[in-house]
């Protein structure tokens, strides 16, 4: 699996937003629904290499309609995401606020994904505006911590089959 | 934690657009303070003020070169920040992955309603 296979984007864009863009083979309707609709939803957003389920997924999607992700991994205490739709323009564009529940006081994200035809398929761009610098700063850095520790978790798992 | 505090100091020091722009010159090789100010269009002081800025990150390093000081890029914060990028493109690019399995799943049953409708 080396980079020229990844067909998913991702860059920082500015001190608080991140980017994600790829094509998907498909319509722009069929990608937004795949996207947007709960029962859809739930069939791809905790694939089983992500180690995580997702435990509840709920979406009322219109303009001041809410949402709620409930997921976490087996054993573990849940976590969600939720927020309210901005804009809904089925197809083409959705605007909706992010909550990370268990970080309520960090504030509101706004993602802004759009859907636009190109040739062989359907450009996403998915753009992440955090809270604030400090609040996508943190998020990066906790999640090199993170990594470090599974890194270190699997060293440790190595070490009675060296020893 | 020093790990951390590491990471975030990267991020502020890049989000400067002519700090990112110095950084992706010196990509190119070390440069001292009148070659970048020539190529970014910048003057003396505001390069020299934000090559402590990045040198303070960790971003770049200076070295004595015969009468001049040279700036050059440390690797390892910007590949910190790669990692982190990579890893959160790798999570996208797991659901996105099953994401294009149901796509095809949709994409054929659309076919066949599309065909009994006719």
């Amino acid at each position: 699996m080396g980079n020229e296979d990844a067909k998913t984007h991702v860059e920082r864009a500015s001190d608080r937003e991140l980017l994600i863009t790829r094509v998907f083979k498909t319509r722009p309707l069929t990608l937004f629904d795949a996207m947007t609709k709960p029962e859809l939803l739930r069939r791809w957003w905790a694939p089983r290499a992500l180690g995580v389920e997702l435990f509840e997924c709920e979406a009322d999607v219109r303009v001041g309609g809410g949402y709620r992700y409930v997921f976490g991994k087996a054993g573990q205490p849940t976590m969600a995401f939720s927020g309210e739709y901005k804009e809904v323009e089925r197809g083409a564009r959705v605007v909706y606020t992010q909550i990370f529940e268990p970080q309520r006081e960090a504030g509101e994200g706004i993602i802004t994904a759009t859907y636009e035809e190109v040739a062989g398929g359907t450009l996403l761009t998915q753009r992440e505006r955090f809270p604030s610098k400090e609040v996508l700063d943190g998020v990066i850095a906790s999640g090199m911590e993170r990594g470090m520790r599974e890194t270190l978790e699997q060293l440790a798992a190595l070490l009675p089959e060296l020893g | 934690m020093g790990h951390m505090i590491g990471v975030v100091e990267t991020f502020a020091a890049l989000a400067e657009p002519n700090r990112f722009r110095i950084v992706e010159l010196l990509r190119s090789g070390a440069r001292t303070v009148n070659e970048i100010g020539e190529r970014l269009d910048l003057n003396q002081p505001q390069v020299s003020k934000h090559l402590r800025v990045l040198k303070d990150a960790g971003l770049v390093e200076v070295e004595a070169r015969a009468q001049q000081r040279v700036y050059e890029l440390r690797a390892k914060p910007l590949r910190e920040l790669n990692d982190w990028l990579d890893r959160y493109r790798k999570i996208w690019d797991a659901r996105f992955e099953a994401l294009d399995e149901l796509l095809v799943e949709l994409d054929a049953k659309e076919k066949s309603d599309g065909k009994r409708r006719r």
